[in-house]
């Protein structure tokens, strides 16, 4: 029996969960792999401890959008190296999305996702089922089977679902399943094309626009099929104040709704495309947006018409990005930036509270597909994320555990690290020379810590 | 070097005064075609390739003959023929140009920022020969250059362009240009033609032909790609020459003396009636030998001309 199975301390930190109410000094008391008391002044009893003064303890982080890639687009990133990105990110539980190739259509496909996750380590790993089968918006997957074989939510993310009818069904099955349906709304008509927003610097650019209105008609549409069916639709990566303002209605009428919203859309705006020179990275699926779409999106987070942060973490190949602006892919690498551009460029100007951003990235998104994280309650797995707000680092995509080094922030200076990620009272990610770490720490199962994925040549 | 950036990837990117020092050279160099014998010395020894993913007659004819007129090399390379044929990706052609030595490329692409693309990754200077539907430098050069010829200025001028303004690199780059250079720009098209927040680059946008037309100086007539019809954004051509075409009425609209362009090819009796394209107001032929002069112009101040006295 080694030391830390007697349960040890994670002492001296400044405790934020929302979800129990905590925000203060506490330690945090973890044995078997369970939190057992949060507060100041625990009795330490003898037990080891953890020192983390001067840094922030939250809940384990989750972000119900993430694309793995695997299976069929390894070169792009798998669950392994996805996961060890999420690990690294803060990230102890991500909500796997189903347009991989194939499609994540069947109960074989959500079993295969989930033995690899578990073999690949300890950061937990939810499928979404596709809605329609090989997402072609034709014929409902089966989502029932699905559904048993463990996905938490159903979604054709990265195509919209054309058919009205089509979504309503899909609505009333995913309801009768008691699960969502998260809806990537984008009226695949208007935004036929279009690379970039549409407005002044579309125009200046000379690259084809995606209105606003592209997003908001599909919010629309689906909050009203919402209030037919009386299911639930979460709509991804909402980025654009029109569209917040049909959420924040249908919301006050009552509708089953929840949305998310991205770090990149909340950060940065379509200027970002001019301002890099037509820079690929910042070609992302819906475009970035103007400056008061950003504050919109913003400010809705901070009232709760907007749920939660999903980083709709994209990774791609150089190839795929180092290319032509209107043939590169869409998205961008986002689970190993997202806690310090939410920290740097919304908690530290004062956009978003830090209670708020952290609800945003724990208990909100978990309770948007009612996942068993977010918290450290008493009982809770001892999953948490230690972060250093003090130590600013330059974002080197070199260094992302992800194959996937797309990112418009590369040279970003942030604060805001994870240095320590706990799942189950174990180490999932350690940011070496950030905080020493006790020999008797054990790693978490199964994760290959050592072995650093390398980008492919 | 007498231009600020080793490229011209648009007017976007040039100050006033590097537009009027590339006037004011295209003037030497207009002289310089006038001659019998055309051919200078200046450029001996140097490389300009140009390297076209779309079609083109004059840009690259122009292009060339301003390269050879100067003494350079020249090496054409066209999709059609090229390695991009077989799946060559452009970061690799960047490669090979680079590797070959090319001192200039002259780069006409279907891409929006292709041009940026590929002078991030080469030394040659990149000269823009059409982007997408983003800028078309060298056309609204030596369209400002004509201008001036004949107006002497460009400062308080009003011109009007008319046509499909979305999809042009030509009305862009003017516009912008043109609003650099001091004078007011007008444009006119349909609606549907029209991309949002032209205020903003600061031309006035209409979508009847006619007040936009109302006491210009220049007429400028863009040619309609007759692909946008299929995409439903005008209903018909017939309707279009109706509606936007320049005729002898609306070209009366504009002063006695007001020019006539186009930057070709022209669409005769779409964007412009015959009556009009091959009367007394049109410069559209000498467009293209100002195309020449302006271009020879570029390659001289881009290679090291004009900054030493030289």
């Amino acid at each position: 029996m080694s030391r830390s199975d007697r349960g040890f301390v994670v002492a001296g930190g400044t405790v934020v969960d929302p979800a129990s109410g905590v925000l203060g000094p506490a330690d945090v008391l973890i044995s078997e792999g369970r939190v057992r008391a949060v507060g100041g002044g625990l009795s330490r009893d003898g037990l080891p401890v953890l020192d983390v003064s001067g840094r922030l303890v939250l809940p384990g982080l989750v972000d119900i959008h993430v694309h793995l890639r695997e299976p069929g687009e390894e070169w792009k990133e798998d669950i392994a190296s996805g996961t060890r990105a999420a690990a690294a990110g803060g990230f102890v539980a991500v909500a796997a999305m189903a347009n991989t190739r194939p499609p994540i259509d069947s109960a074989a496909a959500v079993s295969f996702v989930l033995d690899r996750a578990r073999s690949a380590g300890p950061v937990r790993v939810y499928p979404v089922g596709a809605v329609t089968k090989g997402q072609k918006g034709e014929e409902l997957a089966e989502m029932g089977d699905m559904r048993q074989a463990g996905a938490v939510a159903f979604s054709d993310d990265g195509q919209p679902i054309r058919s009205a009818e089509m979504m309503r069904c899909a609505l009333q099955y995913a309801g009768m399943l008691g699960v969502p349906v998260i809806s990537h709304c984008q009226d695949p008509d208007l935004s036929a094309g279009g690379l970039m927003n549409l407005g002044l610097t579309s125009t200046r650019l000379g690259l084809r626009g995606i209105p606003t209105q592209a997003e908001e008609v599909m919010v629309y549409r689906d909050l009203a099929l919402c209030a037919l069916t009386g299911s639930r639709v979460h709509i991804a990566h909402v980025s654009a104040a029109d569209s917040v303002e049909v959420l924040r209605r249908a919301r006050a009428r009552g509708v089953n709704a929840t949305a998310e919203a991205t770090p990149h859309h909340l950060i940065l705006t379509d200027r970002a495309v001019e301002e890099s020179r037509f820079d690929a990275a910042t070609r992302v699926d819906p475009p970035l947006r103007s400056e008061a779409d950003r504050r919109a999106l913003a400010a809705a987070l901070q009232e709760g018409v907007i749920d939660c942060i999903a980083t709709d973490h994209a990774p791609h190949h150089r190839d795929d990005k180092e290319v032509e602006f209107a043939y590169a892919a869409s998205g961008i690498s986002g689970l190993e930036t997202a806690l310090p551009l939410i920290y740097t460029h919304l908690v530290v100007p004062g956009a978003l509270e830090l209670g708020r951003a952290v609800a945003c990235l724990t208990e909100g998104p978990a309770r948007v597909l009612g996942l068993p994280h977010g918290t450290l309650a008493p009982g809770a797995s001892a999953d948490l994320v230690v972060v250093d707000v003090e130590r600013e680092m330059a974002v080197d995509p070199m260094e992302f555990y992800s194959r996937g080094k797309n990112t418009p922030f590369a040279g970003w200076r942030l604060r805001g690290w994870p240095v320590l990620t706990l799942i189950g009272g174990a180490v999932a990610y350690h940011r070496p020379g950030w905080l020493k770490l006790p020999e008797w720490l054990e790693p978490a199962g199964g994760l290959g810590l050592a072995g650093r994925v390398a980008a492919p040549a | 070097m007498p231009l600020k950036s080793k490229d011209v990837l648009g007017l976007k990117e040039m100050e006033p005064s590097e537009i009027e020092l590339v006037l004011d050279t295209a003037a030497s160099m207009r002289d310089i075609l006038g001659r019998t014998i055309k051919k200078v010395p200046t450029l001996r020894g140097r490389t300009v390739v140009t390297l076209f993913y779309e079609a083109s007659t004059r840009t690259r004819a122009s292009f060339e003959l301003a390269a050879k007129y100067l003494s350079a090399d020249t090496i054409s390379v066209t999709a059609a023929t090229s390695s991009v044929q077989k799946g060559e990706t452009l970061k690799d052609t960047a490669r090979t140009l680079e590797v070959m030595g090319a001192d200039v490329v002259v780069m006409r692409h279907p891409a929006s920022g292709a041009c940026h693309f590929l002078a991030s990754r080469v030394r040659a200077s990149v000269v823009n020969g059409g982007d997408g539907t983003h800028e078309h430098p060298t056309q609204a050069l030596l369209d400002m250059f004509t201008i001036r010829r004949h107006k002497g200025r460009l400062k308080g001028l009003v011109v009007a362009i008319v046509g499909d303004i979305y999809h042009s690199r030509v009305a862009r780059s003017n516009i912008i240009g043109l609003v650099k250079m001091g004078a007011e720009v007008r444009v006119a098209g349909p609606a549907t033609l029209l991309p949002p927040c032209l205020e903003e680059l600061g031309a006035r946008a209409y979508s009847r032909v006619e007040p936009a037309l109302e006491g210009a100086d220049v007429v400028m007539a863009l040619r309609l790609q007759l692909e946008r019809q299929q995409r439903g954004l005008f209903p018909s051509t017939r309707e279009y020459a109706r509606l936007y075409g320049i005729d002898r009425n609306r070209l009366s609209l504009a002063r006695p003396d007001a020019l006539l362009m186009h930057p070709g090819p022209m669409n005769r009796g779409v964007e412009v009636c015959s009556y009009v394209a091959d009367g007394p107001a049109s410069v559209i032929e000498e467009q293209v030998t100002n195309g020449v002069a302006v271009r020879m112009a570029l390659l001289y101040l881009l290679l090291g001309g004009g900054g030493d006295g030289s």
